[in-house]
């Protein structure tokens, strides 16, 4: 009963809120009406913050522009509210592509202070601006009218500002679950999730940032329309930080925290005041205080916000996910023959200021093989693997994928090529499911975008890429826990599933980078024979590792590196007994 | 525009620039070690002068009585863990600097600064005032917060500025105030003219600045602060408290807020709600600095206060849109010279 | 003295339980190696013994009785921990990191700081060379190395470290494994936490099998070393040096 309750909870919802909409007095509507504008803007925070980690102090901005773009075209120019609509979208998302230029790509604080720094100036510049009623605002913005019916009273613009919010957040669900919406949620981790798998980072962070800018225009839009005045106070940095609060307390990654943020913050200030006036005496401003008293303490002893407490409270009824159908592609990139030069590395060199970090190394790797890379720390293996995925560029020297000469090295397009990898420190998204993390890996073999999602296109898309993930965490021995958090993975167990994630890329190399550190002895076991079968399958695969037993059970060559330097490549037992090879790495101990 | 008057002009930009300068290192300071963003700072600005002026007056400022329920609550949070455990042998340290301290200053404020007494002792009684509320601020909220995310004390900070600005209107109303300041003939340099005023702002900005620099760079003191900084549990290892560092670096930044506030109460008019754009021009100030470097804070906080300067002559109304409109392509520069260091690199 | 002393010590993440009711002791001048595999609760039990995680049951240091209040009492009463992740101020320089070490001895003659700085670069020289890089720069062996010496900067009476050897070559590792033989010789306290079972149990006086939050073994490290489980899981496949 609790289990259906919640799995139709958005329409039950719906669905209580229109009833309760009969029954409520105006003031009361009235209050719920501002609740559902602030939580639209807290909705697209959720988005931008919650999700992809973005911190904007520029949301009353966004929210301003949308309100005085159409106050200003409906009550001084007389058009319609409907183009006011229009404008009110495409200013804010103008503005907000303009300014994401240069923020999308800004670490941490820049991007909130740029933001902030809109954010104020907007305020200034509205409220000094003659034709927008400087200071005093706007009056004389005419209700919304639908096929000749205005929406004067609380309660039809109520049932307007109530079908935005429902819109708004079925829109963030739907985008936030298929392709596009795990390349969003891998962000917070950093964009290097996203890159690898062949996704643009800075192109997902521009639209969620332009998405949350325009969601906020439509909130400013409604709110003009609602209010039918419009003055620069509400649009403040002081509200923006109020709408991060109010994302805050409602848990930041949750649409339904979002709302009930604000809902409960919106309430709480609005009823502050009344409760106190008889204590603290009727001119208080005291109200403030208690205010932020209440802040404070809600941030200490909820920090994650109360939404994830209530579904902590209710995770035994939560809803079930749907099985899904482990399947292989259709249409899987045709493996190479065995012994067919796969990638070549010619002469490759990287300096870093004055340091050699990797000198002339050349090294080729087939289908079908594994190529060990060995060396001791600072011996240039990470830069070597950095080099050959195109996180870093090379100093020169080139990479040729099947006796093609790369002009450029792109992370990117080296995974739309066939060339997949895991990292030394395990970068998954901890709090994705692991057939999630999975389906980032298929990211590039999926097209469906922002509006495929919208649209529900991409469900054919889904199910493919899902059953696909599903088929390789079967492969890899993780099946049963599909549903879990990849964070509550020991760290064996998050190394395959790297793995896993790289194969969803449907790759013909795999670059391995330590796989086995941190590995007790079993589990090693298990990780060679996975290797073993996906090299049978046809797979290269270039091993980096520490551990000489391990690499040297299952290579099927070696590659020694010291100083940057390649010292010995060959047969596993040739290379052993190399003595320089012995002297840089092994040590007398071997 | 003469050239008399841009110099004027420059004059003026650098003396309130120099205030900045004050705000963004105090405010470099306590987030490079609390990731912080210390929005209060400005607030004790305003209220350093709110209280002298209180002091001239002869009344108790409120902020006394700020101090005095601060102390109060500080003290209880300390105790109350204490005494459930049984561990009153623990309590001397935090009863001298949470109940005696305060005390001694609460007391001094409220019988020894009558109507009469010198500036110069009243401007000494603000100073601990003001000086005493910032670590117990950092005990109350942001101590309970010490493993939280940066946003979330960012919200707290700003929840912080609400409760004081309220209290500020409750105690001080809305009225702006200014306070006496360095008199005395200006003084020519190079043919220019400065005021003593500005010229004390100037000195005492690039005294602290220079001290707080020397500080953390050469004493193993101030170098074990920035440690807390880089690595909470790295400093916890080697004896060095993140909660402790915090509460320090409070101090520090209590300090220089006073001071700050000192020297522009008698160049600005200062209002119970004046902190919040001081500070955020200090913070796009310590910005430009990348947060992290002090004298890249110093050239920022300059820039700021020369901007808003001419920006006031050429269209005053629009005085705050310039200046941090113009603010936007330094910053994208910056993050874009600001080096990306990884800290996992191998 | 005893060193330390934990008895039915339990440590949990949220409600997960990490260790449950485990005991353990470390003799003065003893190493004291705690093996076993990865997740089976280590790192939490020298977190908790630091003080830098909550936990339930006894902990005592018999030899400074008020060393439990707080990490920092701990590092007064020297005693400290080389964690995992190494920790270290990477923005700072080598030499600035090791005097940090000595942090809570400021007050002392710099003179002997210096003194203990350059026991500490003659037992690295790799350190000395590198002494004004910045941490971050530098490879992983040399930062375990600098924790280490950042942590010997303290002159500790007890020192744990955990997984001193993770991720590095083999040289590497015989060399980090020859410094603590030293300290032992020297009469430091030490509790090592390791997967590297076979360098831990020879270094070893005593030893701990820890699986599953549990200590399952214990004994002098020669006998567990001889343990057919051990030899089994934990000195089998990989490790044939």
């Amino acid at each position: 009963m609790i289990r259906q309750i919640l799995a139709r909870l958005p329409l039950i919802a719906l669905a209580l809120v229109v009833l309760a909409s009969l029954v409520l007095t105006n003031y009361r509507l009235t209050l719920v009406t501002y609740v559902m504008i602030y939580a639209i803007v807290c909705i697209a925070l959720v988005l931008m913050t919650g999700v992809v980690g973005m911190v904007s102090f520029g949301q009353a901005a966004f929210v301003g522009i949308g309100a005085y773009a159409t106050a200003y075209l409906t009550a001084e120019l007389g058009l319609s509210p409907w183009l006011g609509l229009l404008v009110a979208l495409t200013a804010c998302g103008v503005a907000a592509y303009l300014i994401g230029q240069m923020t999308v790509r800004m670490s941490g604080h820049y991007l909130a202070l740029v933001t902030l720094c809109f954010c104020i100036s907007v305020y200034f510049l509205i409220g000094n601006t003659e034709v927008l009623g400087k200071f005093n605002g706007m009056t004389g913005i005419p209700p919304l009218s639908i096929a000749g019916y205005e929406m004067r009273s609380e309660r039809s613009i109520f049932y307007v500002v109530l079908s935005g919010l429902a819109l708004t957040s079925w829109w963030v669900r739907r985008i936030l679950k298929g392709r596009v919406g795990r390349g969003l949620r891998s962000l917070r981790t950093g964009g290097l999730i996203a890159e690898t798998f062949g996704v643009d980072a800075n192109a997902l962070r521009m639209m969620a940032f332009v998405s949350a800018a325009m969601l906020a225009g439509f909130s400013g839009w409604l709110y003009a329309h609602f209010q039918r005045f419009v003055n620069p106070t509400p649009f403040g940095v002081q509200m923006s930080i109020e709408y991060l609060f109010m994302v805050v307390i409602g848990g930041v990654g949750h649409i339904w925290g979002a709302i009930l943020g604000a809902g409960l913050v919106t309430v709480i200030k609005q009823e502050l005041q009344d409760v106190l006036r008889p204590f603290l005496g009727e001119t208080t401003r005291l109200d403030m205080l208690v205010f932020s008293t209440l802040m404070v303490f809600m941030l200490i002893v909820a920090r994650q916000g109360i939404w994830p407490l209530v579904v902590r409270a209710f995770a035994k009824w939560m809803p079930r996910p749907k099985p899904v159908m482990a399947i292989e592609i259709g249409n899987r990139r045709v493996m190479p023959p065995p012994q067919t030069v796969v990638l070549e590395a010619v002469a490759m060199r990287k300096t870093f200021g004055g340091l050699v970090a990797v000198d002339d190394v050349s090294f080729s790797i087939s289908a079908g093989e594994v190529l060990g890379l060995l060396g001791p720390n600072g011996a240039g293996k990470s830069t070597l693997f950095n080099l050959i995925t195109g996180v870093l560029p090379l100093s020169s020297g080139g990479i040729r994928l099947f006796a093609k000469e790369l002009s450029v090295v792109d992370v990117r397009e080296m995974c739309r090529r066939g060339v997949a990898r895991t990292f030394q420190h395990v970068k998954l998204v901890p709090d994705m499911t692991l057939i999630e993390n999975v389906a980032i890996g298929a990211a590039s073999l999926g097209q469906k975008g922002l509006l495929g999602a919208t649209f529900g296109l991409d469900r054919a898309e889904e199910q493919r890429i899902l059953g696909w993930s599903m088929h390789l965490l079967q492969r890899v021995g993780l099946a049963s826990r599909a549903w879990d958090l990849a964070g509550s993975l020991p760290l064996g167990h998050q190394r395959v599933l790297e793995i896993a994630r790289a194969l969803a890329a449907d790759p013909f190399l795999l670059l391995l980078d330590e796989p086995a550190a941190g590995l007790r002895a079993n589990e090693k076991t298990e990780l060679a024979a996975l290797l073993r079968s996906l090299r049978n399958s046809g797979l290269a695969i270039l091993l980096v590792e520490h551990d000489m037993e391990f690499v040297a059970s299952i290579a099927d060559r070696l590659m020694v590196m010291n100083f940057g330097r390649r010292i010995a490549m060959g047969h596993p037992d040739s290379v052993r007994a190399d003595p320089m090879v012995q002297d840089a790495y092994l040590g007398a101990a071997a | 525009m003469s050239f008399a008057i841009a110099v004027l002009l420059l004059q003026d930009g650098i003396t309130n620039g120099a205030i900045y300068v004050l705000l963004a290192v105090a405010l470099v300071l306590v987030f490079t070690v609390t990731r912080i963003v210390f929005i209060p700072q400005g607030d004790l600005v305003a209220f350093t002068g709110l209280t002298l002026t209180a002091f001239e007056t002869g009344t108790v400022p409120g902020t006394v009585w700020i101090l005095a329920a601060a102390a109060a609550i500080a003290l209880a949070m300390d105790l109350m863990p204490l005494i459930l455990r049984g561990r009153l042998d623990l309590a001397v340290r935090p009863l001298i600097e949470m109940g005696l301290i305060p005390g001694i200053i609460i007391a001094l404020s409220l019988f020894a600064v009558p109507r009469e007494a010198s500036l110069l002792w009243k401007m000494a009684a603000t100073l601990a005032v003001i000086t005493a509320l910032a670590p117990l601020m950092h005990r109350i909220v942001f101590q309970p917060l010490v493993s939280a995310s940066p946003l979330i004390l960012l919200i707290a900070a700003v929840a912080v500025h609400f409760g004081l600005t309220s209290l500020g209107l409750h105690f001080f109303g809305p009225e702006g105030v200014r306070t006496p300041g360095f008199t005395g003939p200006s003084i020519s340099i190079f043919g220019f003219q400065f005021t003593q005023q500005s010229l004390g702002v100037i000195a005492c900005s690039v005294l602290l600045s220079a001290g707080l620099y020397a500080f953390f760079s050469r004493a193993l003191t101030g170098k074990a602060l920035l440690a807390a900084a880089f690595n909470r549990r790295g400093a916890e290892l080697i004896g060095v408290s993140a909660v402790g560092a915090g509460r320090r670096v409070a101090l520090i930044a209590g300090l220089v807020g006073a001071i700050s506030g000192l020297l522009i109460g008698p160049t600005t008019t200062l209002y119970y709600d004046s902190g919040f754009i001081l500070g955020l021009k200090g913070l796009v100030g310590g910005i430009i600095g990348g947060l992290a470097g002090y004298p890249f804070a110093v050239a920022g906080a300059l820039l700021v206060g020369v901007v808003e300067a001419f920006a006031s002559f050429w269209a005053s109304a629009y005085r705050d849109v310039i200046v941090f409109t113009l603010i936007i392509p330094v910053l994208f520069w910056r993050s874009m010279v600001a080096p990306h260091h990884e800290e996992e690199t191998e | 003295m005893t060193m330390l002393e934990v008895d039915q010590f339990s440590v949990r993440y949220h409600s997960v339980v990490a260790l449950n009711k485990i005991s353990l002791r470390v003799e003065p001048g003893h190493v004291t190696t705690v093996i076993g595999p990865n997740g089976a609760g280590k790192t939490s039990l020298v977190n908790a013994i630091m003080g830098l995680h909550d936990y339930s049951g006894t902990l005592r240091f018999p030899f400074a009785p008020d060393a439990t209040r707080t990490t920092e009492a701990r590092v007064k009463a020297r005693i400290t921990l080389v964690p995992e992740s190494r920790d270290l101020f990477g923005q700072m320089s080598v030499v600035d990191n090791l005097r940090l070490g000595a942090y809570i001895d400021r007050y002392q003659p710099r003179n002997e700081r210096e003194g203990r700085l350059k026991e500490v670069f003659r037992l690295f020289p790799r350190l000395r060379e590198r002494q004004s890089q910045l941490a971050y720069t530098l490879s992983g062996g040399e930062r375990q190395m600098l924790a280490l010496g950042r942590a010997l900067l303290l002159r500790p009476y007890l020192l744990m470290l955990d997984e001193p050897s993770l991720g590095l070559a083999p040289l590497i590792v015989a060399e980090i494994f020859r410094i603590i033989q030293t300290l032992k010789d020297d009469g430091v306290s030490i509790l090592l936490i390791e997967q590297n079972a076979r360098a831990a149990l020879k270094v070893a006086d005593y030893a701990y099998v820890l699986e599953n939050g549990t200590v399952t073994l214990e004994g002098k490290a020669s006998d567990v070393a001889n343990n057919p489980r051990v030899l089994d899981s934990y000195l089998g496949l990989g490790h044939k040096g």
